[in-house]
């Protein structure tokens, strides 16, 4: 439209005829013949029902294994499929150890040079009797870190898939008491005697992580089977005066962070042919080895915290 | 020391084929409870007790408590289920 | 058949222990069992692991009188690799357990087949 027209004088055109054609706004049958009214469609509430109904049924039959043969001619197929599978990979296992180099003998491509550098140079260059010891933490210590990240995550995980909010945590306290007594007398005696022992072991277990067997993650696990056996007989009220979300974050916080600064220090100096401060110590004293036992310390407060966690938010949905 | 680590391991074996075969739950954890601790003794015979320890802390103790809570806390929803069901009746 | 299968009797021990676990994961409906299953396969790995670190007639790799010589310990690496993987294992299982009460909230159920029967009648 090139030229401006009064709206009333446009709709008498034939191009405002012709649009209005083409886009179908006006029905031309409308008025020019006669019609019925029409009924406005209403959906039958107890037909609806009855398909629902046999919708169900029909997938009850096509999902029952008891019924449908197919199905369950797949599941007979699907079991003698799978013993044989597994029948074949035990032989072909045992076939391809069978020419496996002996147990026991020396001549076998594991043991290496890289074993036997760690064994001669191990108590020199890390100060740990523990050669073990003295491999997962100073050698391979960045694969520990991934390690102790990797407990962190689970429990952030575990957190995620059970974590219930106040209203639903109180429900949840009552259901855990409903199946135990509430105050086991016994129990409470056993654990009276017991967890100061078990506790002490683990803190025993963690400190002679590079002088024995032992270390972070034993000990560590040990201290939270001590902890579960106290919050067990003494409930939740009693642990979380000394033990909440808060201090679970600030330990794991704070041990991980120190485990990272610290061997990221040792790593500069060691890659950079720098003289370590940190003293190596007598090999067989109890403070000795450098970093290896604080960094035992620090991963053992992670296994205990991860631990008791794990428990708590598999009781009541948080802690 | 060899027969004592056959002996050994036919343990082990018997307990990972029982797992399977046993059909209560509870069973089933404790057998495989008994399996780690039988695995902990096998540690000790092949000269890594830093495995030993961990195994029996972690194995035996940590995994089993966990099964058994997971247990506990299945029994506890089972047993909620029916006032559910009920509540949904009056409604 | 080669000529070592008597003499590595603890790999094939862990061997067969790994196929029973796989049988566990393939034919067991029951979550629990499926997720007992899977450590036993753990537990394999580990025992064929420590085999190979093994050596006839050594001590554990803990030094002793300050002897450090490679004739007197057993290799010490597949030690260092289990520990890692012992602790691994714990937090998968509280990961799996995890799950598996969420399933159960949802589903009423710890039957695998009833869980994907009830799947696909919600039409997913």
């Amino acid at each position: 439209m090139s030229k401006k027209r009064p709206a009333a004088e446009y709709q008498k055109t034939f191009a405002f005829r012709f649009f209005r054609w083409l886009s179908g706004a006006k029905d031309p049958y409308l008025g020019e013949v006669e019609m019925q009214p029409q009924e406005e469609y209403v959906p039958d509430p107890e037909a609806a029902l009855r398909h629902e109904k046999e919708h169900d049924a029909i997938l009850d039959k096509v999902y029952d294994p008891e019924r449908n043969m197919e199905m369950k001619l797949f599941r007979k197929l699907y079991h003698a499929t799978s013993i044989l599978f597994c029948l074949f990979l035990i032989a072909l296992l045992l076939v391809t150890i069978s020419w496996l180099p002996a147990i026991g003998t020396v001549e076998r491509p594991v043991n290496n040079e890289v074993a036997g550098r760690y064994i001669e140079n191990g108590l020199e260059e890390t100060g740990a009797v523990n050669i073990v010891a003295g491999m997962i933490l100073d050698y391979r210590a960045f694969d520990t870190l991934g390690e102790s990240h990797v407990l962190f995550v689970a429990t952030i995980t575990v957190l995620i898939l059970l974590r219930l909010n106040k209203t639903e945590k109180n429900e949840a306290e009552v259901n855990d008491r409903r199946f135990e007594p509430k105050n086991d007398a016994i129990l409470q005696l056993a654990a009276t005697f017991l967890v100061p022992i078990i506790i002490i072991f683990g803190i025993y277990i963690i400190l002679n992580g590079h002088l024995g067997p032992g270390g972070g993650f034993s000990g560590g696990a040990v201290i939270g089977a001590g902890l579960v056996l106290y919050l067990n007989a003494f409930g939740f009220q009693k642990t979380e005066r000394f033990f909440t979300e808060k201090t679970y974050k600030w330990i794991c916080f704070f041990s991980l962070s120190f485990y990272c600064l610290a061997k990221s220090y040792s790593f500069y100096t060691g890659a950079n042919q720098l003289h370590s401060v940190i003293p190596k110590g007598t090999p067989g004293a109890i403070l000795s080895s450098g970093l290896i036992l604080p960094l035992n310390i620090a991963v053992g407060l992670v296994v205990a915290c991860t631990i008791y966690a794990f428990y708590a938010m598999f009781r009541k949905g948080g802690f | 020391m060899t027969a004592f680590q056959i002996i050994l391991m036919g343990l082990l074996i018997i307990c990972a084929v029982s797992v399977s075969f046993s059909k209560n739950l509870l069973n089933a954890i404790l057998i495989y409870m008994s399996f780690s601790l039988v695995m902990s003794m096998l540690w000790i015979c092949l000269e890594s007790p830093d495995l030993a320890i961990t195994e029996a802390a972690v194995g035996a103790g940590i995994t089993s408590v966990l099964f058994f809570v997971t247990l506990k806390k299945i029994h506890a929803i089972e047993a909620s289920e029916p006032e559910e069901k009920e509540k949904g009746k009056d409604e | 058949m080669g000529p070592n299968l008597l003499a590595n009797y603890g790999e094939a021990v862990s061997a067969i222990l790994f196929c029973i676990g796989f049988t566990n994961l393939l034919l067991q409906t029951n979550l629990i069992k499926k997720i007992i299953g899977l450590n036993v396969m753990d537990s394999a790995i580990y025992l064929f692991l420590a085999e190979k670190g093994y050596i006839a007639g050594r001590v554990a790799p803990i030094v002793v009188n300050g002897v450090t010589s490679t004739e007197a310990y057993i290799n010490p690496i597949p030690s260092g690799l289990v520990l890692t993987g012992i602790v691994v294992s714990v937090s998968v299982t509280a990961l799996m357990l995890s799950l598996t009460i969420r399933l159960y909230t949802r589903y009423h159920t710890l039957d695998l087949d009833e869980i994907s029967a009830q799947l696909k009648k919600e039409g997913k």
